[in-house]
This record gives C-alpha cells, sequence and structure tokens, in this order.
C-alpha cells in the first residue's frame, strides 16, 4: 500500500521558519486533518511538499514509499502523485480546462504516445457527471472569472481526473457558502478510497462534518501538537484551541 | 474598372516570347559581363532590370528608386539604432538561379534540423528552407491551384511574370499605395526587387480557396526583397496566405519586401503572414492595403524570430464605409526585437478600422508596439478600436508601446486599450503541480494568451503557429 512519510521536516520562506519539525504518516485509503488557527504554517507545509520554489525545506525528509521526494522538481512530484489542491488557484487566461487536463495528462505519458481524444472526453464527461458539473464549464479558462465555488470544484474536477495517490487539500472549504461546501465535500468523498490519501488543511471544524476524517491533528506555532481521531474535531469545536494551547504550556 | 482592359499606351512587347517557359528553369542567352556581387550602385541595378530584361520605364524607376533609398537616412531618430549595423555593401541583392549559395546538408547547424524534425517538415522542403536546395519542386501543386482559379479569370504568378504579361494592370497599381519613397526601406525594394506574387481577382469573384505562397516555394518567393502586388477588383474577395512556420535559415541578413493591396468597390482581402526568420535576418518589410468604398482589408501578421523586424502593416480607408483590420502577434526571444503595429488611415466618412496587437517577450527580447490612427477633422462617422496587450514571460523582457493616435473633429469613436501581464511565478507553479514542465507550462500560457487570435488562422497554420510556440518556449527555460 502506497505511503506518503513526512519526517521532521522544516521549512522556512523568506528566511523564516515556519514549520519546525512535523512528521505524518499518511497510508493511501485514509483521510487526515490537519486544524489549527491562521498563520500556524499548515499551508507552507502543504506547499512545501508540492515543491512551490519560496518555501525551503531546511532539514527532514518527504517520502513515497521509502523514496525521498525532495530532490524532484515540482512537476515531477505531481506526476509522482502528489496533488495539491490550492486555495487560491492561479487564471490561465485562455486555456479551457479540457485543454489543460488534457496537456497533464499528456505529460504523463511516455514520450511519442498520444492521448486518444475521445477516450479521454467520455473519461471528462463521466467525471463530471459524478461531480454533478455542466459540461458547458470545462470549455471556460480555467479559473478566469470563476466565483470561490467554481474554483474549488474546478480544483476537485482535476484531481478527479488526474487520480493522484495523495491529495494535499488546502483550505478547500475557505470562501464556499453551505451549497457549494456540501457540492465539493460530496466530490472529494466520491475520490475517497483504497487509492487516495487525503490530507485536509482547514481550520473550521464544519468542512469535517462532511469530510469525515480518519487520523486529526492540530497543528500550533509550525508543530502537530495533538493527534487524535475524528472526535478530536468535535471537542476543538466544542472547545476552541486554546485549551491545546494551555496543555502545551502546563505540558 | 472598366478601363483596366485598356493596355496602356506604351504597348509593351513581351520579352521572353521564343524562350520555352514551361520547363521552368529556362536560360537566357546572353552572357553578362557584370556580376552583380555584393554592394548597391547604378550597375547593380541596370545589372537586375537587364536580367529580367524589363522595359525602361521599369529601369527609370529603379534608378529612380536607388536614388531616394541612397538620399535617406535611415529613421533612426524614431526607430532602433540596430539599423547602423546593416552593411549594405556586404549584401548581395540579386542573385540569379546559378548563382545561388551553395550549401551542405551539413553545415546547417543542428537546432535548425532539430526544429525541422519537430515540426514535421518534409525532408525535400527541410533542404530547400535550410538553403541547401535553391528550387523545391512544388509546381504540381501549385500549377493545381493556378488552373483552378483561372478558371475563374483569376491571375496568380509571380511579380516578374506579371510585369511581362499583364503590364497594362500591374503598371496601373504597381507603386501607389507604397511610393518609392515612402520610406528608406520601400526605397530599397523598389531598387532591386525580385519575386513575389501578383494576383488579380476580376469583379465578383470570390476565391473559395486561400491561394498560398507556400505552394510557391521557389528562390524568388523566398527572396530578399520581394514585390507583391494584389488586386481585387469590385466585390472579389480573396484570401492570401505567405510564409510559412518553419525556421528560415538563411545567410541573407536583411529582407525588405513591398506588399500592396488594392480592394476595389465592395471587395475584401484577407493577407495571411506567418514568418520565422533564423536570428540573423533584419526583417525591415512595408505592407499597406487601399481600400475603396466599402471595401475591406484584413491583414493577419505573425512574426516569430530574426534580429529585428520592424512591419507596420497599414490600411488606407479610401472609400465610404470601407473597413480595416490588423491582428498582430510578435514573439521576441532571446536577442530580438519585434517592432511592429499597424497604421490606419481614414480618408473617407464612416470608415471603420480595428488594431488588435499581442506581442510575447521572453527572456531579453524586445517587443515593441507601434501605431498610427488617423482621422482628420473633415470626415465624420469614422470608429477606431484598439487593443494592444502584451505579456512578459520573464523579469528582464521588454515591452514598449507607442500608440500614435490623430483624431480631430468630434463626429468619431475612437477606443485604445492597452495591457501589460507578466506569467507569473505562481501561475507556473500551479500548472507545474499538475504534472506540466516549467516549458509546457510556459507554452501553454503564451498559446493562451494568444488563443483568441489564433483562432482565426487557418486550421494548419494555428496547429503550427502551436507546436513553434512549444518549441519556443522548450528552449526559453533553463
Amino acid at each position: 500500500m502506497p505511503v506518503l512519510e513526512i519526517k521532521n521536516l522544516h521549512v522556512s520562506t523568506a528566511d523564516k521558519e515556519i514549520v519546525k519539525g512535523v512528521s505524518l504518516t499518511i497510508n493511501t485509503g485514509e483521510v487526515h486533518a490537519i486544524m489549527g488557527p491562521n498563520g500556524t504554517g499548515k499551508s507552507t507545509l502543504a506547499k512545501a511538499i508540492a515543491g512551490h520554489p519560496d518555501y525551503a525545506i531546511t532539514s527532514g525528509d518527504v517520502l513515497i514509499d521509502g523514496a525521498s521526494i525532495l530532490e524532484l522538481e515540482s512537476d515531477e512530484r505531481a506526476r509522482a502523485g502528489i496533488f495539491l489542491a490550492f486555495q487560491y488557484p492561479s487564471e490561465i487566461p485562455g486555456v479551457s480546462i479540457a485543454n489543460f487536463l488534457r496537456a497533464a495528462l499528456q505529460a504523463r505519458m511516455a514520450e511519442g504516445e498520444e492521448i486518444d481524444a475521445s477516450a479521454y472526453y467520455k473519461r471528462l464527461y463521466a467525471k463530471m457527471d459524478l461531480l454533478q458539473m455542466d459540461r458547458k464549464f470545462t470549455a471556460r479558462a480555467v479559473n478566469d472569472g470563476f466565483s470561490g465555488g467554481e474554483k474549488k470544484r474546478s480544483e476537485i474536477l482535476q484531481m478527479a481526473m488526474l487520480e493522484p495517490r495523495f491529495a494535499l487539500m488546502d483550505e478547500t472549504d475557505s470562501g464556499l457558502d453551505i451549497d457549494a461546501l456540501r457540492i465539493v465535500a460530496d466530490g472529494v468523498n466520491h475520490l475517497r478510497g483504497p487509492n487516495l490519501g487525503v490530507l485536509l488543511i482547514t481550520h473550521y471544524q464544519r468542512l469535517l462534518g462532511y469530510i469525515v476524517p480518519d487520523h486529526v491533528h492540530v497543528m500550533i506555532d509550525g508543530r502537530i501538537v495533538k493527534s487524535g481521531d475524528k472526535s478530536l474535531a468535535l471537542e476543538l469545536e466544542s472547545r476552541g484551541y486554546d485549551w491545546v494551547k494551555q496543555e502545551l504550556v502546563s505540558a | 474598372m472598366s478601363d483596366l482592359s485598356e493596355t496602356l499606351d506604351t504597348a509593351v512587347e513581351n520579352p521572353v516570347t521564343g524562350i520555352d517557359q514551361s520547363s521552368g528553369n529556362f536560360q537566357y542567352d546572353i552572357k553578362y559581363d557584370f556580376d552583380a556581387g555584393t554592394g548597391l550602385n547604378e550597375q547593380t541595378v541596370d545589372y537586375i532590370s537587364a536580367v529580367k530584361k524589363e522595359q525602361p520605364w521599369l529601369r527609370d524607376f529603379r534608378q529612380n528608386a536607388l536614388r531616394t533609398f541612397q538620399a535617406r537616412p535611415m529613421p533612426t531618430h524614431w526607430a532602433t539604432k540596430d539599423l547602423n549595423n546593416i552593411d549594405f555593401s556586404k549584401i548581395r541583392y540579386y542573385l540569379s538561379q546559378g548563382q545561388k549559395p551553395k550549401r551542405t546538408w551539413d553545415e546547417v547547424p543542428d537546432d535548425i534540423k532539430k526544429t525541422f524534425e519537430r515540426l514535421g517538415i518534409p525532408e525535400q522542403e527541410r533542404k530547400f528552407l535550410a538553403g541547401v536546395e535553391a528550387q523545391f519542386d512544388s509546381e504540381a501543386a501549385y500549377s493545381n491551384i493556378k488552373e483552378a482559379v483561372a478558371k475563374q479569370g483569376v491571375i496568380f504568378m509571380n511579380s516578374t511574370e506579371g510585369l511581362r504579361e499583364h503590364p497594362e494592370i500591374f503598371r496601373k497599381f504597381f507603386g501607389k499605395v507604397i511610393p518609392t519613397g515612402d520610406n528608406k526601406f520601400s526605397a530599397l525594394n523598389s531598387a532591386v526587387f525580385s519575386g513575389g506574387s501578383f494576383i488579380y481577382v476580376p469583379p465578383g469573384v470570390k476565391v473559395s480557396h486561400p491561394l498560398q505562397a507556400y505552394f510557391r516555394i521557389n528562390a524568388e518567393n523566398f527572396g530578399q526583397f520581394e514585390r507583391t502586388l494584389i488586386i481585387c477588383d469590385e466585390g472579389a474577395e480573396l484570401t492570401y496566405m505567405e510564409g510559412c512556420t518553419a525556421p528560415k535559415f538563411s545567410t541573407a541578413t536583411l529582407h525588405s519586401a513591398v506588399v500592396e493591396l488594392v480592394a476595389l468597390k465592395g471587395a475584401k482581402i484577407q493577407y495571411i503572414t506567418v514568418q520565422n526568420w533564423s536570428s540573423n535576418v533584419f526583417n525591415l518589410v512595408t505592407k499597406r492595403g487601399l481600400a475603396h468604398e466599402e471595401a475591406e482589408i484584413k491583414w493577419i501578421d505573425c512574426n516569430i524570430g530574426s534580429r529585428l523586424t520592424m512591419k507596420y502593416p497599414g490600411v488606407i480607408l479610401k472609400g465610404r464605409k470601407a473597413r480595416g483590420e490588423v491582428i498582430s502577434i510578435a514573439l521576441a526571444n532571446d536577442g530580438q526585437h519585434q517592432d511592429t503595429g499597424a497604421k490606419m488611415i481614414h480618408a473617407a466618412d464612416e470608415t471603420t478600422s480595428t488594431v488588435v496587437s499581442k506581442s510575447i517577450s521572453v527572456g531579453q527580447g524586445r517587443a515593441t508596439y507601434r501605431g498610427v490612427v488617423h482621422i482628420p477633422r473633415h470626415l465624420r462617422g469614422c470608429k477606431n478600436n484598439t487593443e494592444c496587450d502584451a505579456l512578459l514571460i520573464n523579469s528582464n523582457s521588454r515591452t514598449d508601446t507607442y500608440p500614435a493616435i490623430t483624431v480631430r473633429g468630434d463626429r468619431h469613436a475612437v477606443q485604445h486599450e492597452a495591457s501589460v501581464s507578466k506569467v507569473s511565478a505562481e501561475q507556473i507553479f500551479y500548472m507545474q503541480q499538475r504534472g506540466l514542465t516549467e516549458g509546457q507550462a510556459m507554452s501553454l500560457s503564451v498559446n493562451g494568451f494568444i488563443n483568441d487570435l489564433a483562432r482565426q488562422f487557418p486550421m494548419e497554420y494555428s496547429v503550427e503557429l502551436k507546436r513553434l510556440i512549444d518549441l519556443e518556449m522548450e528552449g526559453s527555460v533553463g
């Protein structure tokens, strides 16, 4: 079973250490949630794993099935099975979702191999039906003029098409109204299964009412300070983060 | 255009009578004791005129143009100083077939060969494009087209033939849209021009298929100083395409063409260019159309490569309700300067012009938009819409915009929009995170940027254009 291991990871950006030693093991089939107040390094962790050039890993390691991915470029990491669902996805004017995904899939094929266009569209439309998306959606330029909800749905569609082994979902619930949240959560639940490991980053508990995690971790000041099962999320919901912080101080 | 059928008062004797032209490679029986060689003077011009067996009026025209060229200073008071690096004394102004420089396939640089391969250019064409073969035998394809359009009365031939066989049409329009003295390089072309196309479409004839210079690849067409003249008579319609996306590897460092279009009442001309010069070429081209009443002229111009391109396709809107349009795409890579734009001269009421320009600067590349829109006071109801967008790929890329819009009077509608955008690191990361390499991500951004314009190209051209951008962007990342 594929496994993503994060070992004592330290990450800096602009010479400031943000992630200060995080260790986490995610098996496919599992959904892990990382919760915590704003500014504790959750998004930094996700971007560093995906290979964002602004985030420097100063020590520690990230491994897929025992092999370090730190020497890989971000696109190589993506092709190795890492998918980052962005909190703020970029706009790509003039490039339709259909063409973008086609290029992304083509990039995964061997030199000289061509994607089968009719099979591609068949699969794309099947995924869109699954996610209850209008087919006209794919003719629009990627994220160009999209509402917050449309951007997140576009991320989920891309995830469905690219079939990663590990999905890092960065604040996927932010900026969504309750209907959009439900649609996005339904999408993730459809994709959930034995071949996918999910790291769900959120500072609200409400998402976890729709996507029930197997493991919940609390991140404060660059470290995971508490781990538990889904009941930890409920406890955080009723008591806030302060009691975790107090525990930390008294420990 | 009733007077077109009248021959000009100076009856023209066909100088090629008695020479078998069907072989396509006929020899002149006169031995010339003067070799044009390099450099430019009166003798060079006389030589060219003599080789082509031209009439005295044309020789005088050339000599007069030479004097204009020599008298004119370089336009460096507004244009780049790089023009001063052209050494006119080291250029060959005319090469007859026998004098074509011979180069073996082994001498062609590897990156050019690789590009041919990636673009899927047929073997035989590769050799021509690389300058290994002077002649590409596409006569079969060419004569089919020529025959098909000839049935509609369309004249389609090279300009040398046009001058010989249809002087009554040629002379009437030649040099009228772009006079010799228009600029230094139009004067140069007028002095030494050779090759290019001549097309006449009779009244009401709509040519259904685009005529392509591509099918007529031969040394003259791809020459340095080609001269093209296209006339669409009343109500006629034509689409013409020139160039190809394969890089033209040339030892000639100066290319200076003149293209004149005339659209008579209600006629429509669309002229499409896709050019990809090798990076040692100065590409200094003058292109202009004259649109009569209710006529329409549209330039679609795509410039990739070259060291310096200066090209501002224009339309003179001479008749009421005439329409002019320029669609321009320019890509400037490292060491290249694309100085392109459009000229719209409104000279009648209710004329409309549109300019859409998109430029991409990569690495140290520099793209300049230069435009002129002129609407005088005495007219009314004129409209212009200009939109120029620039995309910068790297932080050291450069783009400039020099729009000169002169609108007098208050009965016109003019709009100008300009934007500069940059492919952000965040955008590239986003695409890389989906599995695209950095080069693929950049070329996708660039293709997205020009997508709405590329769709106006004929299918095969837009596909080639996309592949070409892929190649350009691939080379631009470390």
